[in-house]
Order: structure tokens, then C-alpha cells, then sequence
């Protein structure tokens, strides 16, 4: 759902079915919870004796045994976000259960059960937080009536606590196991009469709860995709073509079957153009009892690819080739007043060019999958975040129903986007098939970065004009990069609203005169989305210059955004975008609006928090940016100190965030936190650089990222407390930090940065 | 292939296989302890750190000819489940994985740095642990994590059981 067809303009016409938009059949099913459809509410199983026992099974998310077992279903994937914990700890809070006995399931890729699953876009807690405090207050609403008429007393004279339902004016007690046989024989109430907790009563909602997963963490316990097993278990390592749209031609495996250990050499059809997001590319696969002997044997294979029309292809070239593009008119997708007027009436005209590299996502655990086929049956262990999309590729590619199909999810070890797509999914299961053995295919670190689904290279102009009074009269944005829409259709030469949407057209500021345009940007490699995708170029260039407006207008950067933000009031974009849609995230602007009251308090909260306007020493400055993000107001300050000339020190970071109600503060720290060290990565280590078709980079000698020595070093996080609903925290944190840093290096020597990453030494 | 004998946490395996393959994949593929993780296969991440002797090496680049006698430890060594090694202690106490897929390394690298220096700075942890990367960028709280361990250690008491995680 990271595009959907609300979000992307072109995804209806050019995507597979598993990146339609799955979220409106979940509202169909979340009708469960306002429309009274009665689900099973009575299930009965037996425990290890044999005795039938009830369970309370009131949706799909909870199940409370009669032995007062509460098993909590985490439907969505854990990537380090916290999600796990999160959503679970939502129901428990309604419900009130003892969180410390509860029973965490994850649940398997199943659309039709659980609703959405694809974790992506920073939308799991902005869509399941009311589906979870419903789920919770519905089981809670049975328990109680089942203790009232025991009790006969009122249903509003008890409560529930530690897993047990208390009539408060006798202080009588009763487990929840011990309701559960009368309380699953009850009428689930209809959603009119579900009453949600007083938010003043939450034990652990807007509260820091440890993750689940912590103590299997730390021992070496957790299970994460390369972890999978299967009995009898291969492993696959594949060869496949350095050039997307190539493919094999030939192949010579003699040396590759004489390693010992190595079973089979399997080629793999790629599709060719368009990659797609979705299907495998052209390669070979060695199957192997080890993984040792599968890398060797793939090392000695001897492969001739055809490379298809991208071999020629060079990021320099295309940097240089897109800086002239962007120089030129584009196509309009806003427009407010007379840029053109503006800017022959200004009195000043800044006018920079703003340079991004591709990058990969690189999660320390590589793609790897488990698949067995067996019997017309496929079934996958995998670190995916979207197994329902994964489910429904995997069948029609398999040629089987989707119900058989079944999709285990394991931890996984980072994924920012990346685990998104089916690729390696696909991968092991047709090996699975064609080999007839459990595969597990497992990708090197190699693999991951010469075949990622990259972050696009970007190319931007922005030109700002200001008049005799120093009032900013014009914006002019120029955005020139693959779409990932392109991916799947070749003819896609420039960016969608969707990604648009994401920092550019949903400019805020007050500025009478507002011309953004795009320029014409094929796709070479296969492009796709990286934690806050086009947020990150896009609030680079605009938050950079803004701090040049400032200077200019010879006002301080914060007050000159509280300043240009304007009247407090809501802000719509589309009437100023001609045929083009504003996507809000996939929100109606009516129900997620742009407050601009929220952007300034989290302004002018981080600046009081980080001591905005304070001297320091020379050589030392402190940068400003704010950027709203997936519905998430962030602004931040970053305080960095340059030694020797070049070596640049970041001893504080400081985030105001508003993200509604806050779930788990814990998480949105430690998201933010991680957000700033993401971002530091981007903005001062990584670039993708592809020469004759083929990325230059082969591991983290190459592909750098931030270590603990560069690393920021303090990340204060501000939490905004209100009632809002609650909204996503995963990818809001990237995009100001970068500009931030950016204005704070310029703050410390000078030095104005236009092209990422940062190089002091040029 | 050739028969090798491996002592990994006081246990002993006799594997068949490669002298070249990495260790790595001898304790993980052959042994089956899966703690150690596979991040990069050329020593640049860390994420398969084990020790040698009580000596913290990557084991993705460690073939296994070279291990001989000497004593592998993993994580799964360093403490048991319900007895935690004041470093896992710490890991906890601060919160400090995310996704959790390098700590096993970075919690090996910690348990090498304290043993070396009990009280390390800031710029002691910083340059020890600069050959772990945690892509989701928990450095923060691996430095105080670090610190705490160090504290607990120092006290010399007994490391004090973590309760039951949920969902176990």
C-alpha cells in the first residue's frame, strides 16, 4: 500500500495487483467493529488433558482461554519499529489485561482475516489504533456483562484491571478466564455500544512500554528470516544479471557442481522490462547444503548475460544530463500566482541546484526467504513487510489457489521499504518448486546492494525571489528524478502526485507567487521506496533554501518560518495543482487536515527545547528544518561543530514531534533517534554511483554508513502531548534532520551544502 | 572437507566441512546456533562477532582452520536465558535494540571493550565499537547501555534475573 491508488497516480494502470490499494477492503472488514457483524464469538478447544475449554474469541485480534490465557495477535511486520508492542498493548490497555501475562501471536499473511498487513508508509498506528481499542473494549464489554449478571448487579458498577473484573462498590474479584464460558455465550455488542476508556484511564497508552521481543533479542533467541528452517533445508545463493532488463544467455556450471556440497544450478527467468516491483530478476541459483558452498559454487559459475539497453547507462551522465533538464521549463503540477512576474520584479533572485546520489536500503539482514512446495501447497518464512502481497504474487505465480498459500512472518532484521517486494520470496519458491527441496534463498551483501530497489537519484532547482521590501514573492521548485511508478511502466518519465506529494507540492509557506515543475527522468535501475521516500530529496531542497530566504531577508530561520507559515488555519494544496491530486498520504484532507498551528508549536517548541539563538563557539552552529511527513508534524535542530576544516562533530539533535495521541513514547523516541542516525547515513556517508549499467559499490567499504564514531551523539526527542489521532513515526523523522544538519554546517563555517552527501573537503 | 573438532560455549562439535568455510557458517549452518548473524561476509559490519579465547573476531572472515583449540563463544555463551550477562542486563535496562539483527555483535564487541577497559569513556566506546554498525541507528543507547554495564559489573553482585518476557 505504499502506492496506493489514491496515493500514486499511475499505480492503478501500472501496478501489480499486490500494490492496489488493499486499505478500503480493510475498512469493509473493519466494518466488524461499527457495524455489529457477529463473528464467531464462540470457539471451543481442548486443552492438554482433553477437556473442552471455551475461549473468547470476539475478533480476529484477541483470544482469552477459560484457563485465563490472553493471546494478542500482532498482524502487522516488526522491523525495529516497535509495531509488535504497539498495537498489542493498544488492546490489552482496553481491555484491561495483565500486559506482563499476555500472549503475543504473530499473526500469517491473511488479508481477508486481519486486514491490511502491508507495514509500510508509517500507517500502522494511524489505521489500527481505533480498530485495536475497539477489538479491546469489545472483549472488555463481555467480560463485564458476564460478570454482572453473575454479580447481578449493573455492567457500570465494574471495571477491569490486571485481567479481572472488579465491582467496585464490593471490591468482588473474578478472573477473566473464569467469565470466558459466559461471557463468549453473549451477543457481541453492536460498535453504538462499545464505550471506549476515558483516555485519562489509560495504564499504558502515551506511556514508554519495553518491545516484546527484548529478552529474545539480547540472548540470541529471536528469529529473523535468515533464521527460518525447515526440516531438510537447502540454501540458494543466485547470480543474477548486473544490468536491469538484461538477461542469461548462457551458462556454464562445471565449476560450480563440483564444490562440495553444491546439489543443483537452477536458472532463473527474469521479466525483462519493466523489472516490475515484484518479479525476480534474470539469473542462476546454486543450491547447496551450506551456504558457504552455495556462495562458492555461485562464485565459480560462469554466466553470459545478455544486458539489455541499460548497459550503457552512467549516474554521472544522467546527474549532468538531468542538471540541464532541470535548467529548462517543465511541466507545471502547481501553480499560485505569476512566478514569472515575481521574479521580473524582484529585487533579489537565489537560484540553487540541489544534488542527490541513488541509495539502497541496506538492512543489516540481507532479503532471504524460506519456501517449501509441496503437494499444490507453497509455504514461505520470510523477513517480508507485506506478506498479503506476497501471498496473492506467490499463488499466481505458482499457478495455485491463494488459500494455499501460507505466509509465516519472522522478525526482520531492518527493512525501510526494501522487504516490501516479493523479489526474493518469488525467488525461493520457484527454486522450491523446481527443485523440489525446502530452499531458503539467502542474498549476500553484494547481492543487496547491486540489485536493491533503489532510492532515486534526484536533481532539483529551486529559485526564490524576494523585493525591495525583502518579502519572499516566489517559489519557483524544479524536480527531476525516476519515478518508482517506472518501475512497473517504462513510459512513466516523471514523478507521480504521490511522490510529489511527499515535500514538494505540499509546500506550506505563504508566498504569493508558487510555480513547481517536472522534468523528464527515465528509469535505468529498479526504483523504489527508502524510509520517507521523496521526503528526503525534496526537504533537502526546500528546507536548505529557505534558510538561504532567511539570511536574505535578513530574519532569524525560525522566526522566518513561523513568519511564512502564516494564520493559524488548514492549508489544501489541490486547487492549485490543475489536473493533479494532492495525496495526503492516502487521507482525506478533511479527516488528516494541514494544521498550521501544529507545524508552529512544534517550531517553537524545539526551538525553546534546544536553546535556539544561544552563542557557541566558533566553528560550531546550529541548523533548522521543519518538514511534515506521513501526517507527523517534525521540526529539528541540529548543533553541529566542524573540526580541522572538514571533520564535522554532532553533540545534539533536537526533534519537536507531533504525532496526535502518542502510543508508545518509548518508540517514538527511539524511532527518532534512529531517524536521525538514518538520515545521518544519507546525508554524510552514502551514495550509489552505476557505471555501464552496474552499481560501483559491493559492501560497506564502499556503500558507507554512519558508525558510533560520527554517529550523532544526544537526540532529545519532544513529545507533543494531545489527543489527535494518532499518526506514524517510522519515516517522519528523516527528512528535516538532513536540512537541519545542512543549515547548521553553514551556521558553524560559511559553507553552503547543495549536494548530498556532504563533502567538506571539495 | 575435513573433520574438525569446534569448542563453541564450553561444547564440543565435531564438524565436517571445509577448512575455508567461515566460521560463521560452521556455527550457524552446521552447528545451528543462530544467534551470530550474517551482515556482510568481509568484516565491515559486525554483526557476526564472536570470541576466540575471550578475543572478539568477525567470524564471517574467520576461516575455520584457523580456530584450532581455541574456545568460540557466542551469545548464546555469554549468559543463560534466565541468567543474563550484565551487558544483556544493560541492552534491556536501556531499550536499546530496535530491530534487533546486530546486537548479538554489538553485545559481543561490549563484552570484549569492558573486559579490556572496565570503565570506558565515551570516546573509549565510541572507537571500540566503530567496527559494529547498526543500521537503525541505536548507538545512543548502546553507549549508555555500555556505561550501565559497566556499573552492574563493577558491583560485582550477581546479575539479577530479567522477568519472564511476554509472549513466552
Amino acid at each position: 500500500m505504499k502506492i496506493p491508488a489514491s496515493f500514486d497516480g499511475k499505480t492503478d494502470a501500472s501496478s501489480t495487483e499486490i500494490f492496489k490499494a488493499s486499505r478500503r477492503d480493510f475498512l469493509k472488514i473493519g466494518g466488524l467493529f461499527s457495524g455489529g457483524l457477529a463473528l464467531g464469538v464462540s470457539l471451543f478447544s481442548c486443552n492438554e488433558k482433553g477437556e473442552k475449554t471455551a475461549t473468547l474469541a470476539p475478533n480476529v485480534y484477541l483470544t482469552i482461554s477459560s484457563a485465563g490465557d490472553i493471546t494478542l495477535i500482532a498482524h502487522r511486520s516488526e522491523m525495529g519499529q516497535g509495531i509488535r508492542t504497539s498495537l498489542p498493548l493498544v488492546i490489552a490497555d482496553e481491555l484491561g489485561a495483565d500486559w506482563s501475562k499476555v500472549k503475543i501471536v504473530q499473526a500469517e499473511g491473511d488479508e481477508k482475516k486481519y486486514g491490511n498487513q502491508n507495514t509500510d508508509g508509517s500507517f500502522s498506528i494511524r489505521m489500527f489504533y481505533k480498530p485495536m481499542r475497539e477489538a479491546g473494549a469489545t472483549a472488555r464489554l463481555l467480560l463485564l456483562q458476564a460478570a454482572a449478571n453473575r454479580w447481578k448487579v449493573s455492567v457500570t458498577e465494574c471495571d477491569t484491571q490486571n485481567s479481572q473484573v472488579i465491582h467496585t462498590t464490593s471490591g468482588k474479584k473474578l478472573d477473566f478466564g473464569e467469565l470466558v464460558e459466559e461471557a463468549q455465550k453473549l451477543p457481541v455488542p453492536a460498535a453504538a455500544n462499545i464505550k471506549l476508556k476515558d483516555p485519562g484511564r489509560f495504564t499504558m497508552i502515551g506511556k514508554a512500554t519495553p518491545i516484546v521481543d527484548l529478552h529474545d533479542i539480547v540472548s540470541g533467541q529471536a528469529v529473523f528470516g535468515i533464521d527460518a528452517f525447515a526440516e531438510g533445508m537447502k540454501i540458494a545463493v543466485i547470480k543474477r544479471c548486473p544490468v536491469v532488463g538484461g538477461s542469461v544467455k548462457s551458462f556454464d556450471d562445471k565449476k560450480a557442481l563440483a564444490v562440495p556440497g553444491v546439489l543443483k544450478v537452477i536458472p532463473i527467468k527474469g521479466p525483462g522490462l519493466p523489472a516490475t516491483l515484484s518479479k525476480p530478476l534474470s539469473g542462476v541459483a546454486v543450491i547447496a547444503e551450506n551456504t558457504w558452498a552455495a556462495i562458492k559454487g555461485r562464485d565459480l559459475l560462469e554466466v553470459q548475460w545478455d544486458l539489455g539497453p541499460n548497459a550503457t547507462y552512467s549516474s554521472a551522465e544522467d546527474i549532468a544530463r538531468l542538471t540541464k533538464e532541470v535548467a529548462r521549463a517543465g511541466t507545471v503540477r502547481r501553480n499560485r500566482g505569476d512566478f514569472a512576474a515575481a521574479k521580473a520584479g524582484a529585487k533579489k533572485v537565489i537560484e540553487h541546484t540541489y544534488i542527490a546520489p541513488y541509495l539502497a536500503h541496506a538492512t543489516l539482514e540481507p532479503p532471504c526467504a524460506l519456501a517449501v512446495v509441496k503437494d499444490g501447497r507453497c509455504e514461505v518464512w520470510a523477513c517480508t513487510q507485506n506478506p498479503q502481497g506476497a501471498r496473492d504474487i506467490l499463488a499466481e505465480t505458482l499457478g495455485i489457489p491463494v488459500d494455499k498459500v501460507k505466509i509465516n512472518i519472522t522478525l526482520l532484521g531492518g527493512a525501510f521499504g526494501r522487504k516490501s517486494k516479493p523479489d526474493f520470496m518469488l525467488e525461493a519458491a520457484l527454486l522450491a518448486k523446481e527443485s523440489g527441496l525446502p530452499v531458503k534463498v539467502q542474498w549476500t551483501r553484494e547481492d543487496d546492494l547491486h540489485h536493491d530497489y533503489f532510492h532515486a537519484l534526484s536533481v532539483q532547482r529551486v529559485v526564490a525571489t524576494l523585493d525591495a521590501q525583502n518579502k519572499l514573492t516566489g517559489w519557483n521548485h524544479h524536480i527531476a528524478y525516476p519515478s518508482i511508478s517506472a518501475t512497473e511502466d517504462q513510459s512513466v518519465v516523471q514523478p507521480s502526485d504521490g511522490e510529489l506529494g511527499l515535500g514538494a507540492t505540499d509546500f506550506p509557506y505563504q508566498v504569493p507567487a508558487i510555480r513547481i515543475e517536472t522534468h523528464d527522468a527515465p528509469a535505468h535501475l529498479r526504483i523504489g521506496w527508502l524510509r520517507s521516500v521523496r521526503n528526503i530529496p525534496q526537504a533537502f531542497a526546500v528546507a536548505t533554501m529557505m534558510d538561504e530566504v532567511a539570511e536574505a531577508r535578513g530574519v532569524d530561520p525560525v522566526a522566518n518560518a513561523l513568519e511564512l507559515l502564516g494564520e493559524d488555519r488548514n492549508l489544501t494544496f489541490e486547487q492549485e495543482m490543475g489536473k493533479g491530486k494532492y495525496p495526503n498520504y492516502g487521507e482525506s484532507i478533511t479527516d488528516y487536515p494541514w494544521e498550521v498551528a501544529r507545524m508552529k508549536a512544534v517550531i517553537q517548541r524545539v526551538a525553546k527545547e534546544a536553546g535556539w539563538g544561544k552563542k557557541l563557539p566558533k566553528g560550531s552552529g546550529l541548523g533548522f528544518a521543519a518538514h511534515k511527513s506521513f501526517l507527523t508534524y517534525v521540526a529539528c535542530i541540529v548543533e553541529v561543530r566542524v573540526e580541522a576544516g572538514n571533520k564535522i562533530v554532532i553533540p545534539h539533535v533536537h526533534y519537536a514531534v507531533d504525532c496526535g495521541t502518542a502510543v508508545n513514547t518509548d518508540r517514538i523516541r527511539s524511532q527518532f533517534e534512529g531517524g536521525a542516525q538514518f538520515s545521518a547515513s544519507l546525508a554524510l556517508k552514502s551514495a550509489i554511483t552505476v557505471k555501464n549499467g552496474q552499481v560501483e559499490q559491493n559492501n560497506f567499504d564502499g556503500y558507507q554508513l554512519i558508525r558510533m564514531p560520527e554517529s550523532p551523539k544526544e537526540i532529545h526527542v519532544h513529545i507533543m502531548e494531545n489527543q489527535a489521532k494518532p499518526t506514524g513515526i517510522g519515516e517522519p523523522p528523516v527528512p528535516p534532520f538532513t536540512p537541519a544538519l545542512c543549515n547548521a554546517i553553514y551556521a558553524a563555517t560559511g559553507k553552503r551544502i547543495y549536494t548530498l552527501p556532504i563533502d567538506l573537503k571539495g | 572437507m575435513a573433520l574438525t573438532k569446534l569448542t563453541v560455549n564450553g561444547k564440543v562439535y565435531s564438524v565436517d566441512v571445509d577448512p575455508n568455510m567461515p566460521l560463521l557458517w560452521a556455527i550457524r549452518d552446521v552447528i545451528g546456533l543462530k544467534g551470530t548473524k550474517f551482515g556482510c561476509g568481509m568484516a565491515q559490519c559486525g554483526a557476526c562477532t564472536v570470541h576466540l579465547n575471550g578475543t572478539p573476531v568477525r567470524s564471517c572472515s574467520t576461516p575455520v582452520s584457523v580456530v584450532k583449540t581455541q574456545k568460540i563463544t557466542t551469545i548464546e555463551g555469554i549468559g543463560t536465558p534466565d541468567h543474563l550477562h550484565a551487558v544483556q542486563q544493560a541492552w534491556i535496562e536501556e531499550q536499546v535494540p530496535q530491530c534487533g539483527y546486530c546486537q548479538s555483535g554489538q553485545i559481543m564487541s561490549a563484552v570484549a571493550l569492558l573486559k579490556q577497559k572496565p570503565n570506558p569513556s565515551d570516546e573509549d566506546i565510541d572507537t571500540y565499537m566503530q567496527g559494529n554498525i547498526c543500521r537503525c541507528g541505536t548507538y545512543q543507547r548502546i553507549r549508555s547501555a555500555i556505561h550501565k554495564a559497566s556499573g552492574l559489573l563493577q558491583e560485582k553482585k550477581p546479575v539479577k534475573t530479567t522477568p519472564a518476557p511476554v509472549g513466552k
